[in-house]
């Protein structure tokens, strides 16, 4: 019921009265050895963290980490074609391609041109994964490291070699049904 | 004279048991600290500090380095005289209170017969209570001096709780001591030969042990500090060695509870089934019974939420005084029609 400011009786929501202080005094009593019982069960439960730097939470396939860019496994050719969709769809904006030319003497990709440059600036990157659903030929995708902390944020800036590179696995994989 | 204090030791027993005596409870603040996080950790599911030193144990010591190192800063409009004496005064009556609570029976050591314990007033309680209500005096001066409405507010609060829930306090002990007919505490650890007070003053024990959490600021009492509203109270504006002064004396009081609440209700140094082990564990027994009782502290730390300051006032006058009262009258009737 709202308040009436002109109302001469206020009504307060007050308890149901269950019988007066001796009988709350012992219901009170009988709460609190009830909330000392759910306590100590917390003990005979045990631990449920993490050690965090010696174990580490494990990820879903299709957890959105640090990226990676992908080779043929075949012909050993990047995939990366340089035609900067991922670029374009990133909402960040952390996304740098300059395209070069692919010549007969330095073939670096398949296609007619390949990046010559390609950085992710990490400390702008928000893990959306539009960039592995823009590209054409599955050149990047999402991986599954988080560990991404640095002393310096242009150490953030990640370059081709560093995406290409096959990652340390520092994140373990949830295994099924986990 | 007003209380006779039974001094049977020479003089260098006497300095050098209180150098012991010191140390001793210098040292058990730190265990407690560090059993208090780890418990309070396994209360939630966690394993609380593990990380400096094996299992934690060397958190105490990175903490204490750290306060001791900080800088002592003090506001402005703090009084500083006061300002810095204030947590003297809380540490001081703390390691004052730890001096009566008796280990054991008195022990040939070097030839000579040794009190395990500060000095055995014959007024016990008295003295406890006495330094009990010095050491609102450090709460109250800190808050008030360091010029800061938190402050003050926690220290309001706290001459407010320890006041009312002193009583009870008191009272709860008078069934013991009517029932022991001696204020001595060790002459109270005697008398529970037959059977701990804690069976027949149950009451009394449970008025006790409630308006010790009181008494030392504990969860669900603890409004003095209120970290939630009042940022810490009497302490907000202490930092560094006297902040540390304070902890130090809080966890100190603590476990002169315990002892008390040991010697009180769970006879002491005494052990049930006619067990009676030679001397020298006899302070072992009792630091086993007070590690129950700190242990206690702690899980009721974990449990219960803070009161309000009503529900607090109220539960100290309405609930906790008349129980106590009633309990002293029945004791004392008891104890009069069966003698």
């Amino acid at each position: 019921m709202p308040w009436d400011p002109h109302a001469d009786v206020i009504v307060v929501d007050r308890p149901p009265d269950r019988g007066g202080a001796a009988s709350d005094l012992y219901r009170a009593f009988g709460e609190t050895l009830r909330g000392l019982r759910t306590t100590f069960g917390r003990i005979i439960e045990g631990t449920t963290t993490l050690q965090y730097p010696e174990e580490k939470t494990a990820v879903y396939p299709r957890f959105r980490g640090r990226h990676k860019l992908h080779r043929f496994e075949d012909t050993g050719l990047e995939k990366c074609v340089g035609c900067s969709l991922c670029a374009a769809a990133c909402p960040a904006d952390c996304i740098r391609v300059v395209a070069a030319e692919n010549t007969p003497e330095l073939r670096v990709s398949p296609g007619e041109r390949y990046a010559a440059v390609y950085e992710i600036n990490m400390s702008r990157c928000i893990f959306c994964g539009y960039c592995e659903v823009a590209c054409p030929f599955d050149a990047i995708t999402m991986g599954h490291d988080y560990e991404l902390s640095d002393f310096a944020r242009s150490d953030l800036i990640f370059t081709k070699e560093m995406l290409l590179a096959e990652p340390l696995e520092r994140t373990p994989l949830r295994a099924a049904g986990e | 004279m007003i209380a006779t204090v039974s001094y049977f030791e020479p003089w260098w027993i006497q300095v050098l048991k209180s150098i012991v005596i010191f140390a001793i409870a210098l040292q058990l603040v730190p265990v407690v600290l560090l059993v208090e996080r780890k418990l309070l950790g396994r209360f939630q599911n966690r394993f609380g500090p593990n990380r400096v030193g094996p299992y934690g144990v060397l958190q105490p010591l990175a903490d204490i380095g750290k306060l001791l190192t900080k800088e002592q800063s003090r506001p402005t409009t703090s009084v500083g005289f006061l300002f810095a004496l204030a947590p003297g005064i809380s540490i001081c009556t703390a390691v004052a209170t730890f001096a009566i609570i008796p280990f054991g029976d008195p022990q040939d050591i070097f030839g000579t017969k040794v009190g395990l314990y500060g000095i055995d007033v014959s007024i016990g309680p008295l003295y406890l209570f006495a330094f009990g209500a010095i050491a609102f005096y450090g709460l109250m001066l800190g808050g008030w001096a360091s010029g800061s409405k938190y402050s003050f507010l926690g220290a309001m609060r706290a001459a407010a709780q320890l006041i009312s829930y002193e009583v009870s306090q008191g009272l709860a002990l008078v069934g013991v001591v009517i029932t022991a007919g001696t204020l001595s505490l060790t002459g109270i650890v005697h008398a529970q030969g037959g059977m701990w007070y804690i069976v027949p003053q149950l009451i009394g024990f449970l008025v006790f042990m409630t308006a010790g959490f009181a008494e030392t600021n504990r969860a669900p009492f603890d409004l003095a500090e209120a970290d939630a509203e009042l940022v810490g109270g009497y302490n907000t504006e202490y930092g560094g060695a006297r902040f540390a002064s304070y902890f130090f004396a809080e966890y100190l009081n603590v476990i002169v509870v315990s002892g008390v609440a040991t010697t009180m209700f769970l006879g002491g140094w005494l052990l049930p089934f006619g067990l009676d082990p030679p001397g020298w564990v006899d302070p072992f027994v009792v630091l086993f019974k007070m590690a129950l009782f700190v242990s206690l502290f702690i899980w009721i730390r974990a449990t219960l939420p803070r009161l309000r300051y009503d529900q607090l006032m109220a539960f100290g006058w309405k609930v906790l005084l008349p129980l106590a009262t009633i309990n002293a009258l029945v004791t004392a009737i008891v104890v009069v029609a069966t003698h």
